[in-house]
């Protein structure tokens, strides 16, 4: 679930002010609960992609505590098991989680936290909180709020039990190529890519970003392709369409 | 991989991670307003995603090489086109994958 691009927190702010501020409905509950348990249930395959990648099972489970931004610790553990630099991952973890900013930036006004509560806020800051407390929009602020406190929270706790089960499973199996395990990675990378396709536009930006990151396979160090691949996000996002 | 190496990488992708979603509660909206600003961070998740599906997919160190994971990728892809939930399309192209490698 994605929110929208445009800001909306000048909207908050005013839904924000409204001294009528209702109870969270049940049906909110609903949405965090649902999007919590199936977002959560793709911790297996992180658990799986990180041992694949040649991490520890506590190491894998730490990413999912600290890191908690799932494409972000694909993309970690993606560019090490294809054999990248320790910079060229980091790097594309990092800059594949620079949305978050902009989804911190729409929910700062609506939860209004201080001190620890911020730190808390932030950490649960990523697509599937940011989603429930958008479309909660009209029921109400205090839906919102609840909204992306229950997701974010509810998201935290299935996505690091599973990423536990799915490292320990992938432990045990062993080989990964011999259990297609290596292939799991791609094709999750693809399931979290699909849903961002809205548009032929972004259909061609995809299938460019793929051609540019094979054409210069050959001549750069592991992990720099995908790395390089943002260049096309700058030329296609450069102008207006 | 080097135990030091993975360390680092989940140190530093973690401290980062954390660093970019805290930004968001700290500076004015006005920032990154920008409508170019707003258009590019758009399209890097589909661009980086887009590369690491052929990275992990196509690709074995520094040169393109297709084996079992591209059945794997194309049973995805069909997967998702039929609107399969996620956990079908990654355990669909492991078993598809993982068959393709041992029939080798």
């Amino acid at each position: 679930m994605r929110p929208g691009r445009r800001p909306l927190a000048t909207l908050l702010i005013r839904l924000g002010n409204n001294k009528e501020v209702t109870t969270a409905p049940r049906e909110t509950y609903r949405d965090a609960l649902s999007v919590a348990l199936t977002v959560g249930a793709y911790g297996v395959a992180f658990g799986a992609a990180g041992i694949a990648a040649g991490f520890s099972v506590l190491q894998t489970c730490l990413f999912s505590l600290l890191t908690f931004t799932g494409a972000s610790q694909f993309a970690a553990v993606g560019v090490m098991a294809a054999g990248g630099g320790v910079a060229s991952a980091v790097a594309a973890a990092t800059v594949l989680s620079t949305r978050n900013t902009l989804y911190g930036l729409q929910m700062a006004p609506l939860v209004k936290a201080k001190g620890l509560k911020r730190i808390a806020a932030a950490h649960v800051t990523i697509d599937e909180s940011t989603g429930v407390a958008l479309a909660q929009t009209p029921r109400g602020v205090a839906a919102m709020r609840a909204g992306f406190w229950l997701t974010g929270i509810g998201v935290f706790l299935f996505w690091n039990i599973f990423t536990l089960v799915g490292a320990v499973g992938a432990k045990a199996l062993g080989n990964p190529a011999a259990w297609g395990l290596d292939a799991a990675v791609p094709a999750a990378f693809l399931g979290l890519l699909w849903p961002r396709l809205t548009s032929g536009f972004l259909r061609i930006v995809a299938v460019v970003s793929m051609a540019f990151a094979l054409m210069i396979t050959p001549w750069l160090p592991a992990g720099l392709p995908i790395i390089a691949s943002v260049l096309v996000a700058f030329v296609c996002g450069w102008r207006e369409r | 991989m080097s135990t030091l190496a993975s360390w680092i990488v989940l140190g530093a992708t973690s401290a980062l991670c954390f660093a970019i979603k805290l930004l968001g509660y700290y500076i004015p909206e006005r920032w990154l307003a920008h409508p170019r600003l707003q258009r590019i961070n758009a399209l890097i998740p589909i661009a980086l995603l887009s590369a690491l599906v052929v990275a992990e997919g196509l690709v074995a160190k520094t040169h393109v090489m297709i084996d079992h994971r591209l059945a794997g990728l194309v049973v995805a892809a069909g997967l998702l086109f039929a609107r399969a939930p996620f956990p079908v399309v990654v355990v669909g192209a492991a078993v598809v994958s993982a068959v393709v490698f041992h029939l080798h």
